[in-house]
């Protein structure tokens, strides 16, 4: 099994890290699961509306991949991208107002849950159509490697995803041109209640990379460590000009698939066996075990952690709606386009 | 020095590609082949391969990475070999490209370029004919233009590339080597969202775009020699955003209107110039605004059926001629 070939990687993981950049993993970990359950109390006290999908369980994806990369490297993502949109930087109060529809939301409110969207941090957008994002990466890949720059792009994306056209395209492409690109496939068994072996022929999808050319390895998507070390290695490769690496994350999502969603399709007994091995309990588990970190440090983490989601929350309420004149302004660039970006 | 269309585009692309090292060209077959058409003929030598490349055919892909190097400030011109082959990127075009200054509350910029061959008459039949631009021009975020001389087709393209917005740009395929003209030397560009009064009429007035411009500039010569009809035309050049006063303009001042395009009746843009003219100047009007487009059916391979199909000089006569007798 893969999964056990690439357990040793958690390991070498470790050693790489000193603790401050451990319970930082930590902390982004927690950091996404109090958002997400404080996002599900407020859609379902009336506060958030629309469609609304939760990360929760799927921490150690996000937080792992992102932690291997360097800040100024490209994030593109899916509509369950709070938790992406979050490890990359985004300021919790922005993704709470956005989620609010508020003006002050990461994209003024005029995108929601599902379009979050941060050229600035290089979060380059969460898209709602599946397998929309996987052809965007391979573009941002082609423009930092004709300029010579030193970014990596990451591109995650779900099971769902991969009997898109558009995932065969770009991985052709990126594996044809080289491009500086990971593709991170999050495989949490259902595209929304579709089971994984009735929409796609191969089960294992980390097998996909083989007829494109490229590594394909099978990570724990629970273990924020695998997915770490899977993705140093692969955003290393990227960075070298040796071209993309497909990693499948096998991992979990807590709820349904999204906050109208009850998951029937699924039995209680497989939400227990996935809930025990929760990301976050493991990699606490692990830290005090191996004395990485004591309770009174994991705590003061939670508390603060606390602290800036009910912050986020009241500055969401708080702030105003989108004004209405502001809606055409966003459409166009209104200049006549002499001016050069 | 008299220049096809064809040449005009290819112009364009030399003279943007030198002025801004962002601009760059991508599609099936444009870089050693030169493009299906030639239009991209020479760009290989002359910038090479990192800023001519031949992508495989994959549609969704081309404007996907199109869109991915534009939001970081490249200028890609993306061609779809065919404009009938646009449906395959439809996803990336109307919800990546178009939505992304959007999504991003308005602080991002996609100056991205999809150049798409259109247009029926030369016996491509259904998948080598279509002129899709309605399926775009309800798509707030894109600009859509469709020129129809050479002037334009480069002054049109050189906008096109130049501005911050995502521009598909529809070239018609059958005035590729049969419309030239002199071209002024040195720089020049033709403003997005400006129609363009090709003949100043008083009696009727013709608002048309691309393929049938100069069908009915043919039309307007007969009408005003046999009927002593005096025909204004009107060419669109740009159909997101509609060049709104224009139209009102040429309404008003002739109160008779008929709309002409190649692409189908039911659905098309003249059915939306209709209705703008029907909503702001009734008060002028002594005929209801008519159109002629193709019929509503499919582009066919018999030469007979697509020109039983297609608009052509002699429909446009007969309907001014009836317009004219309202």
């Amino acid at each position: 099994m893969a999964l056990e070939r690439e357990k040793h990687i958690a390991e070498r993981a470790l050693l790489t890290m000193d603790d401050v950049q451990i319970i930082d993993l930590y902390r982004r970990m927690v950091l996404i699961r109090r958002f997400e359950e404080k996002t599900a109390e407020m859609y379902s006290r009336g506060k958030i509306t629309g469609f609304c999908h939760l990360y929760a369980g799927e921490e150690a994806v996000a937080v792992g991949a992102i932690a291997a990369l360097y800040d100024k490297d490209y994030v593109v993502s899916t509509y369950r991208e709070h938790g992406h949109c979050l490890a990359k930087g985004a300021a919790p109060r922005a993704v709470m107002a956005e989620l609010f529809g508020k003006a002050t939301g990461i994209s003024r409110g005029h995108g929601g849950s599902m379009h979050l969207f941060d050229a600035n941090l290089r979060f380059m957008g969460g898209y709602a159509i599946v397998g929309g994002g996987l052809p965007i990466a391979a573009g941002l890949g082609l423009a930092v490697k004709y300029r010579e720059e030193p970014e990596v792009v990451c591109c995650f994306f779900g099971d769902g995803a991969l009997p898109q056209g558009a995932f065969h395209e770009s991985l052709n492409l990126a594996s044809l041109w080289k491009l500086p690109v990971v593709f991170i496939c999050e495989n949490n068994f259902y595209g929304m209640g579709t089971m994984v072996q009735n929409a796609i022929c191969q089960e294992e999808l980390y097998r996909f990379a083989e007829p494109y050319k490229m590594p394909g390895v099978r990570v724990d998507g629970m273990n924020v460590l695998e997915v770490y070390q899977a993705t140093v290695e692969a955003a290393a490769r990227a960075r070298e000009g040796d071209g993309p690496s497909l990693i499948e994350a096998v991992t979990y999502r807590f709820r349904g698939h999204s906050m109208s969603d009850p998951a029937e399709y699924r039995s209680r007994r497989e939400e227990r066996i996935w809930q025990e091995r929760d990301p976050i309990k493991q990699l606490r588990r692990k830290l005090l075990q191996d004395r990485r970190a004591d309770e009174n440090q994991l705590t003061t983490v939670e508390t603060e952690v606390n602290a800036i989601i009910e912050d986020a929350v009241r500055f969401a309420e708080e702030s105003p709606e989108p004004a209405l004149d502001t809606l055409g302004k966003l459409v166009y660039v209104e200049d006549d386009g002499t001016a050069q970006s | 020095m008299e220049v096809t269309y064809l040449a005009a585009i290819n112009q364009a692309l030399h003279e943007e590609m030198r002025r801004d090292e962002n601009v760059f060209v991508m599609g099936e077959d444009v870089a050693e082949l030169g493009g299906a058409f030639k239009v991209t003929e020479g760009l290989l030598e002359a910038f090479g391969e990192d800023r001519v490349i031949d992508t495989p055919i994959s549609e969704a892909l081309i404007v996907g990475a199109g869109v991915g190097a534009a939001v970081l400030g490249m200028r890609p011109v993306v061609e779809m070999q065919f404009s009938d082959f646009i449906s395959c990127a439809f996803d990336q075009i109307v919800n990546s490209a178009a939505t992304l200054r959007y999504r991003h509350g308005g602080r991002a910029a996609c100056p991205l370029v999809i150049r798409a061959p259109s247009g029926a008459g030369i016996h491509g039949a259904l998948f080598h004919s279509q002129n899709p631009e309605a399926w775009f021009t309800r798509v707030p975020g894109l600009k859509v233009v469709a020129p129809a001389t050479a002037y334009d087709a480069k002054g049109l393209l050189k906008a096109a590339i130049r501005d911050n917005n995502p521009v598909v740009y529809f070239e018609h395929k059958r005035l590729y080597r049969s419309v030239r003209e002199d071209l002024p030397e040195g720089e020049f560009v033709v403003p997005i969202g400006v129609a363009e009064l090709r003949q100043e009429g008083r009696d009727l007035s013709v608002i048309t775009y691309g393929g049938t411009v100069h069908q009915v500039l043919d039309a307007a010569r007969i009408l005003d020699k046999e009927d002593k009809v005096s025909v204004e035309v009107l060419d669109l050049r740009t159909l997101l955003p509609l060049d709104r006063e224009a139209i009102l303009a040429t309404a008003r001042k002739t109160g008779k209107v008929l709309v002409v395009h190649e692409d189908r009746l039911t659905g098309g843009i003249g059915g939306e110039i209709a209705a703008l003219i029907a909503e702001h100047a009734f008060d002028a009007l002594d005929a209801p605004v008519r159109r002629l487009a193709a019929l509503d059916t499919h582009t066919a391979f018999s030469p007979p059926l697509e020109e039983y199909i297609l608009p052509n000089t002699n429909k446009i006569v007969e309907a001014l001629r009836s317009l004219a007798a309202y």
